[in-house]
């Protein structure tokens, strides 16, 4: 059984639907990667299963289990966790401040987690009494996926990991998530990168006007030569 | 030198006491910006809640032939600090949740904070009346004459003892603040949520228990405010007239959202006011025969007349907005 299976997802903003719908089903322990045009509603449909936008019609199962439109603060405690695009950081707490915010929810001793974190986003740990918003936009990326990792999630959605970040740190956040994904963590993300992305991805969706185009293997949708044309430029 | 402990007295002890309060009233205000994103108009009418209250316990407590070292007011104060923080929470939980839950703009939460002001005031009229009453009724006030140990100082300095109590809870307030905010898992979700909010609900923060926690802050520093200032002075039914502004101004120039602004705007506005109607010719005194005749010192110089005083935060107010609207610890831009 997959450990996430949304189908036929309906969703949007004031009545006017973005995702018309879509399906995105992902094995335990996986990489889900989702690419595709501006507006094809990628963040949408992570938004959706994650509780922060209504879904109108259509079902979010996770291992089995009915959460279509629970709160997100209920899925934190059913082993999601969701770094937003943006915002994704406490700008005024200190790096530490913000992986023990990840940890609000766990009432057992978390330090070794923390330690974990430090060891995967290695610059961090140096600069751990350090507001976030001093932090370099990798560095925030690193904070922000450090504590979305504090509750030893089970599914962790990214959206868009890399936006806004240098090539040579790109690969850098790759690398970390094939590290966190090798650890057992699905994870399941929408990303501008498309390319790199499909590389790291077991699975990949194509988005496009709200439905899905495509669904594969990564290396499937990188091969297939209608994929590449329209949607990882050529 | 007599002249100096007068400035001691008028301006550094009476700053120091109306500081102190403003600052109480301005943790409330700030804190519950933060959290909820309104200004809380009703917040000087709690602070008159709170002053009602310990005033009621305190009889009760007087009238079951209690009598402490300490006034009555102040050992009465705790419970009325436990109950005014009650009354909030359940004033949240009647008025502004089920408007945060619809999703209403701030201005629609700053509506509502006017009408639960103004249903607060008549509560207290309806129950304390309309005039004004001393908490010393059974006791008397101790007054503290501190002889400076200077020959040329034949005044003493003069503080009351709710006054002393005062700062010495306004200090332990601020340390106290300090460790919750800094050291505790839920003050610091506190100022994660304060920060952003939506990142708080995603990472899983409890945030119906971070607004709980707000309002029993804030209700219990503005009952601790209140009835400081009543002890100091009297307890008036119309309080917060006076202390709604300064507070909001203290709120404002500390930095709105900046807990450890609100304490530093509250001192600020307090010293200006003192600093602004303190009548400057008396320091001239010492040095009356030297001024040259033609120069004609008035008897007065203060910069404002006392019953004016409430111009100061307004004014402070109005130039912290024009000049630096984030206020001195870089609050969020209103």
């Amino acid at each position: 059984m997959s450990l996430l299976c949304a189908r036929n997802i309906h969703a949007g903003y004031g009545g006017i639907n973005i995702l018309n719908g879509v399906d995105i089903t992902l094995d335990a322990s996986k990489i889900g990667v989702v690419i595709g045009p501006n507006g094809a509603g990628k963040s949408t449909i992570l938004k959706a299963i994650f509780g922060l936008l209504k879904v109108g019609e259509g079902s979010v199962f996770l291992d089995g289990e009915d959460i279509t439109n629970e709160a997100p603060e209920r899925l934190v405690h059913r082993g999601l966790s969701f770094v937003p695009q943006e915002h994704n950081v406490f700008l005024t707490l200190s790096v530490q401040e913000n992986l023990e915010m990840g940890a609000f929810i766990r009432r057992d001793d978390y330090s070794a987690r923390i330690e974990y974190v430090y060891d995967i986003f290695k610059p961090l740990k140096a600069k751990r009494n350090q507001p976030a918003g001093e932090l370099s936009g990798g560095e925030r990326q690193m904070v922000a996926t450090g504590r979305a990792l504090m509750t030893e999630p089970s599914l962790l959605i990214l959206d868009e990991p890399t936006a806004g970040l240098s090539p040579l740190f790109m690969s850098g956040i790759f690398n970390r998530i094939l590290d966190i994904n090798t650890a057992g963590v699905t994870i399941l993300m929408v990303e501008q990168n498309a390319k790199q992305a499909l590389n790291i991805a077991h699975k990949g969706f194509v988005l496009a006007s709200g439905t899905n185009r495509f669904v594969g293997s990564g290396r499937a949708l990188l091969d297939n030569p209608e994929v590449a044309c329209c949607f990882l430029g050529g | 030198m007599n002249e100096f402990i007068f400035f001691l007295n008028k301006v550094v002890i009476d700053g120091v006491v109306i500081g102190g309060i403003y600052a109480l009233g301005a943790i409330g205000v700030t804190l519950i910006f933060g959290i909820l994103r309104f200004a809380h108009f009703a917040h000087g009418d709690m602070m008159t809640l709170g002053a009602g209250l310990s005033l009621a316990i305190a009889v009760v407590l007087s009238q079951a032939g209690l009598s402490t070292p300490l006034p009555l007011g102040f050992v009465a104060m705790p419970i009325a600090m436990a109950l005014t923080a009650a009354l909030a929470v359940g004033i949240d939980r009647i008025v502004y949740k089920p408007l945060r839950e619809a999703g209403v703009r701030p201005v629609v939460l700053v509506m509502a904070s006017v009408g639960v002001m103004l249903m607060v005031q008549g509560l207290v009229r309806f129950f304390a009346g309309s005039r004004m009453r001393s908490f010393y009724f059974s006791e008397h006030k101790n007054i503290f004459r501190i002889h400076l140990p200077f020959i040329a100082a034949r005044k003493p300095l003069v503080i009351t003892e709710p006054q002393i109590l005062l700062i010495v809870l306004t200090v332990a307030v601020v340390i106290a603040l300090h460790i919750f905010l800094t050291r505790t898992r839920d003050g610091k979700a506190m100022r994660a949520m304060s920060d952003n909010a939506d990142l708080a609900r995603v990472t899983g923060i409890d945030t119906a228990r971070v607004v709980r926690l707000t309002w029993i802050i804030g209700g219990a520093l503005a009952c601790a405010g209140g009835t400081m200032l009543s002890l100091d002075v009297t307890f008036k039914p119309d309080l917060s007239f006076n202390i709604l502004l300064p507070i909001f101004a203290a709120a404002i120039v500390g930095g709105i959202g900046k807990p450890y602004g609100a304490v530093a705007g509250g001192f600020l506005v307090g010293f200006s006011e003192t600093l602004a109607v303190f009548n400057w010719s008396i320091l001239l005194r010492p040095v009356k025969d030297y001024v040259p005749h033609w120069l004609h010192v008035p008897a007065n110089l203060s910069l404002i007349p006392t019953e004016y005083k409430i111009t100061v935060p307004f004014f402070i107010l109005i130039v912290v907005l024009i000049w630096r609207p984030t206020g001195i610890f870089k609050g969020r831009v209103i």
